[in-house]
């Protein structure tokens, strides 16, 4: 089969924008979903009441139900109670609602791994809980969940592909107009793999290479 | 007309619909597991082989369909294999064949990872009992490996669930398509359907995932 | 010794669940004195320290550190702590912080003292010790002798009255247990006040002041060490002894 470069150098433009479009939604997900993460694991490892059984029905809702069908209710179902925001916006709440408990669980599991032992050493120098929490228990267990937190990042990325169901032109949603326009489907679909690559293999080889660094320095008391 | 929408559920058939909607996946992903279970065991037994070809043919293709978005391979498979091989596949096969090459992939690398956690000193007092490989093998690794894969295969059926949904955009009929249509034909009478409909979707999924994603967690905790 | 009363314990009662650890101790340690406190595993010897340290809250009873009351969750117990120092078996130094800022983390955190003098008196420390160049290693890079001399340090930084120690050679390899028992004595030598969980009899005899045996909860014996060590008066404490004797058989023999 020939491809048609022409057609490829034509609409590079196009996948430009759906490219940074992917990687913007990605970005400001991430970056929410690690909020919402740490928040929840603190009050999650702190069992705190109340807080603590909202955090875990939010927990299982979030892991519970695809992404697409969230957003189709952010972004469809709310404007009828009067919340109305842009498709992008619904992007990244979405994205941050999903990811949330995913990074939720990976910190929560890190901080569960600092031994009780640490807590009490710090106690005994007369340390606060929240001063323990900061300088002893947060770097070990970020560090112990590092691997969780990438092997979610990748994934959180893979997922705003989803994000062509709510009309946001991204990366999909070109390579499907494209489809449907001209049938140059080979060339669309190389396009669209070839940016996926582009996006996902430096993201994939840092965490790796992140990775390997920690398991090397690893801590170990 | 705030709390009308929610009749939109019960006129005629609509919630009917809406649960024949939601079988169209689930009835996908049940498919793609029940294939990828016993595919992804060969698959993960192939991956520890010491061959290097076979070690990089199998290493390419799980990282391959591992970083690719699951849409980007449904798009490959039903828009592109359509017709570059002048295959005419249904959405619905080209759905089937995405999602068991997926679990075959996911699969293969969780009982790869089952395989290469058993300690080699394993092995070493299997050997030193005077077992052979296939009495090692039954006796020794798959017990030890069935706690462990048993409540990651059930996880990996919840993913599945939740990733069919992705079907819609390939022009599939099924729960969410269904719900527009709904929606679409009571827009003018009930205004508010949108909310209703969708919340009820989300639940539904919810429903579907939540019991096998606790039995999985339950599972694993008595197990461990 | 006829110093100040430092410590008290009075009626001293800790359970857990069902199990009663602890049943009603009563010892007071004064100023600069050494007290040993030996005893069968699962006496409740370290339960005992962890209630001094406010680690663990007692069911009841009280301790006293110069005249104020010690308990966990109460509002003077960061306070109390910065008083006693405390070194565990497992060292516990902070493997995400090098060995100077585990040493002055808390004296400039949690005393407020200025990051510059901190680093100095842990520099004067560690020379004592000859750690000094080990000062930006981290903890991973030292041996347990040498983590746990860092972890007496620590909390000697805090300029502590008191100083506790919970078995702090139990999980070193035997080579190890000498340097940070020479530690321990030269501390002593220097006037601190300690109290001393431990297994190493000839150690035990060596430092202490006063040895207190605790047997099933309670305080069985709390005598000078000569005495403990050579004519123990109760039948617990011989058969205690015993279980340690077969070294010197054996050494007879040869």
């Amino acid at each position: 089969m020939g491809l048609d470069f022409g057609f490829m150098q034509k609409y590079l433009p196009w996948y430009i924008d759906a490219a940074i479009l992917t990687v913007r939604v990605s970005f400001f997900g991430i970056l929410f979903s690690l909020v919402v993460g740490v928040i929840c694991s603190v009050i999650r490892y702190y069992k705190i009441p109340v807080l603590q059984r909202i955090v875990s029905v939010y927990i299982e809702i979030s892991r519970n139900t695809p992404l697409l069908v969230q957003l189709f209710f952010l972004y469809f179902g709310l404007p009828k109670i009067g919340i109305v925001w842009s498709a992008e916006i619904c992007a990244v709440v979405g994205l941050a609602f999903l990811g949330g408990s995913y990074m939720s669980e990976s910190i929560r599991s890190g901080l569960e791994s600092v031994e009780k032992s640490q807590i009490e050493s710090a106690a005994s120098l007369g340390m606060s809980k929240a001063l323990t929490m900061k300088e002893v228990i947060f770097p070990q267990a970020l560090a112990s969940s590092v691997p969780g937190i990438c092997a979610n990042v990748i994934f959180l990325i893979k997922e705003t592909s989803v994000v062509s169901g709510i009309a946001l032109a991204d990366l999909m949603y070109v390579t499907k107009d494209l489809i449907g326009l001209y049938y140059e489907t080979d060339e669309a679909l190389i396009m669209l793999v070839a940016f996926y690559l582009v996006i996902l293999l430096p993201v994939s080889v840092l965490a790796s290479l992140i990775e390997r660094r920690l398991r090397y320095a690893g801590f170990g008391n | 007309m705030q709390d009308s929408g929610i009749k939109v559920l019960f006129m005629g058939k609509n919630f009917l619909r809406l649960l024949e909607g939601l079988w169209v996946t689930l009835r996908i992903s049940l498919i793609a597991v029940i294939i990828s279970i016993p595919l992804g065991i060969l698959f993960g037994m192939f991956m520890t082989l010491k061959n290097p070809i076979s070690r990089a043919v199998s290493r390419v293709y799980l990282e391959f369909i591992r970083i690719m978005p699951q849409l980007v391979l449904l798009f490959i498979a039903y828009f592109g294999v359509t017709r570059t091989f002048g295959l005419n596949l249904s959405a619905e096969v080209s759905a089937v064949i995405v999602f068991v090459l997926w679990g075959t992939a996911e699969m293969g690398d969780l009982v790869r990872g089952a395989l290469i956690s058993i300690p080699k000193h394993q092995y070493d007092s299997a050997a030193a009992l005077g077992m052979n490989r296939i009495q090692t093998f039954w006796y020794v690794v798959i017990p030890q490996t069935m706690r462990r894969l048993i409540p990651l295969t059930i996880n990996l059926t919840t993913r599945m669930i939740k990733t069919t949904s992705l079907v819609v955009l390939i022009g599939m009929t099924e729960v969410l398509k269904v719900g527009k249509q709904i929606i679409d034909a009571n827009r003018f009478e009930y205004p508010t359907a949108a909310l209703w409909i969708y919340g009820v979707i989300f639940l539904l999924y919810f429903l579907a995932c939540w019991p096998i994603s606790m039995l999985a967690k339950k599972l694993e905790k008595r197990w461990r | 010794m006829n110093g100040e009363i430092q410590l008290q314990v009075s009626g001293l009662v800790k359970r857990f669940g069902e199990e009663t650890v602890l049943n009603g101790i009563d010892f007071c340690v004064r100023k600069g004195e050494v007290v040993v406190v030996l005893g069968p595993s699962g006496c409740g010897k370290s339960t005992l320290l962890r209630c001094m340290n406010g680690l663990e809250s007692p069911d009841a009873g009280s301790i006293f550190l110069d005249g104020e009351a010690i308990s966990a969750g109460g509002k003077n117990i960061a306070q109390l702590r910065q008083k006693i120092g405390m070194v565990f078996q497992s060292y516990d130094l902070f493997p995400n912080k090098n060995i100077i800022d585990n040493i002055t983390l808390a004296p400039v955190k949690v005393q407020k003292r200025s990051k510059k003098e901190a680093e100095e008196q842990a520099e004067k420390l560690l020379k004592r010790v000859g750690l000094w160049e080990k000062r930006k290693a981290y903890p991973r890079e030292l041996s347990g002798g040498q983590k746990q001399r860092v972890a007496i340090i620590r909390a000697l930084c805090m300029n502590p009255e008191v100083m506790l120690f919970d078995e702090v050679t139990a999980a070193l390899d035997p080579e190890m247990v000498r340097e940070v028992l020479d530690v321990m004595i030269e501390l002593a030598n220097q006037g601190m006040t300690m109290v001393i969980v431990t297994h190493e009899m000839q150690f035990a005899r060596a430092i202490a002041d006063r040895v207190i045996f605790l047997d099933g909860g309670s305080i069985v014996e709390d005598s000078k060490p000569d005495e403990f060590f050579t004519n123990p008066k109760t039948k617990r404490a011989k058969d205690f002894l015993q279980t340690f004797a077969y070294e010197k058989r054996r050494t007879n023999i040869n």
